[in-house]
């Protein structure tokens, strides 16, 4: 069983359709570079794989699973383009919310835990509104990784993060690599992304233009996947 | 179990944001005291007829300041795309809405309860003559306003007119339970109890809030993921 299969997915947005016929299978372990130009569908198709979408024909599974049923939803991990955690409240009242949503034994041992991993212990009672984007950003990476998901979605996480949240999130992903979690993240930093991953999904204005094992060929020049099969 | 957890956590979360920010109770508590204070410039308050429109008068303010607290309930996940984050975890997006509702429920009779004595003084009206009745009447309607206010402001969160929005759809909506609240106030606030008479628009006010609970409930995943 794959641990994602997206089947012949189509999105709609009004008549432009954002993804054509989607239809690969991520096995369990794998990570898979995600990647396009802008505007591609990567963000749509993350999402739709997140279940924050609905995709106008086909379907995802996680794990054999439907993406709306809460046992799917708790194997997943999600880190987008905002932080997702809470200006008003402070670092460990937001880990202990989404701990708590996560079926956490004990909340507020998760939370501190994670912070103690993020290197936030120290600040735990500060507001998130007053943290500096640093900050921020290592809560973020908390919060998506505290319940130890075994998929990971990131959609471009490298993005805007500053040196020691990419240290941070550089070492979780290593860690999950080696723990056999399965991993789709879509960037626009190629090299970095090939080298973590080992397998490729391009798409192309919304259709898949590559799905394979990442190749040597790849690694040393990184362009080449989109000299071959990126939209002319 | 978890789910009643999930709940919880979401209400005491709105609550938490909105105590440390303050931003939906300071404008809606403002808001109905200026209408408050105007309404009574406009009718004299000490008229039999004032007092016969006294419940209309009251739940026009209710109504009203009532929307800039709904408005915000879902507006407030936007910011960092909180939302995404409560979507994507197994949170069952009704146990998200019946948070959101419970959360807006007693902030939105901290609002009304604040404003009775504010009602009472400018309409020399004693206000505390049925207050169980009142109490009852008002939670009632409260909820009906919540219910479908909480499920209007899921609808209309990724509208850029979501504040002009929400009250078109909400208004129209509510006119059978805001009909049978305005009746049972104006007869509470005159001292009349509640009995035969008008029980007929307290069976109202309870069918409206367990249909609309239950039809909100049913729909909010839609709503919410399309």
């Amino acid at each position: 069983m794959s641990a994602v299969e997206v089947d012949r997915v189509w999105k709609y947005y009004g008549d432009y359709p954002a993804l054509k016929d989607i239809d690969f299978k991520v096995a369990d372990g794998d990570c898979v570079a995600l990647l396009g130009r802008n505007g591609a569908g990567k963000t749509t198709l993350l999402r739709i794989i997140a279940g924050l979408s609905r995709p106008a024909k086909g379907e995802v599974r996680i794990a054999g699973r439907d993406l709306r049923e809460l046992s799917t939803r708790r194997r997943v991990g999600i880190l987008g383009h905002g932080i997702a955690v809470y200006d008003e409240l402070s670092a460990l009242e937001n880990l202990k919310i989404f701990a708590s949503l996560y079926g956490a034994a004990d909340p507020s041992r998760t939370a501190m835990e994670w912070l103690e991993r993020t290197g936030l212990d120290r600040v735990k009672d500060g507001l998130v509104r007053e943290f500096s984007r640093g900050m921020r950003q290592r809560l973020a990476v908390a919060r998506a990784f505290l319940h130890d998901p075994t998929v990971l979605l990131l959609d471009e996480p490298f993005t805007a993060l500053d040196d020691r949240a990419i240290a941070v999130l550089q070492g979780l992903l290593k860690q999950a690599r080696q723990a056999g979690r399965t991993i789709i993240m879509s960037t626009h930093q190629l090299r970095e992304a090939l080298e973590l991953a080992s397998h490729v999904v391009l798409i192309n204005r919304g259709h898949l233009g590559f799905h394979g094992v990442r190749t040597q060929e790849m690694l040393d020049d990184p362009s080449w996947l989109y000299r071959n099969y990126g939209e002319a | 179990m978890h789910y009643l957890r999930a709940v919880a956590t979401i209400a005491l979360k709105d609550l938490r944001s909105e105590f440390r920010s303050k931003e939906a109770i300071n404008a809606s508590l403002s808001f109905a005291m200026v209408v408050l204070l105007l309404l009574s410039f406009a009718f004299d308050p000490s008229s039999e007829q004032a007092r016969e429109f006294s419940g209309g008068l009251l739940w026009l303010v209710f109504a009203f300041a009532g929307t800039l607290i709904l408005n915000r309930s879902f507006a407030r996940e936007l910011g960092n795309d909180c939302l995404d984050a409560l979507l994507a975890s197994p949170l069952p997006s009704w146990a998200l809405y019946v948070g959101k509702c419970i959360s807006n429920w007693l902030l939105l009779m901290a609002l009304e309860l604040a404003c009775l004595p504010v009602f009472g003084i400018f309409y020399s009206i004693d206000w505390t003559v049925r207050f169980d009745g009142l109490l009852l009447v008002i939670g009632l309607a409260t909820w009906a306003l919540t219910v479908i206010g909480t499920m209007f402001s899921a609808l209309t969160v990724n509208l850029r007119l979501r504040e002009l929005m929400l009250p078109i759809l909400v208004y129209p909506m509510m006119i059978p339970a805001l009909l049978g609240a305005i009746q049972l106030t104006t007869d509470l606030l005159a001292g009349r109890p509640l009995s035969a008479d008008n029980m007929l628009w307290l069976r109202l006010l309870v069918g409206f809030d367990v249909i609309y609970t239950a039809l909100a409930v049913a729909l909010v995943d839609t709503v919410l993921i399309g």
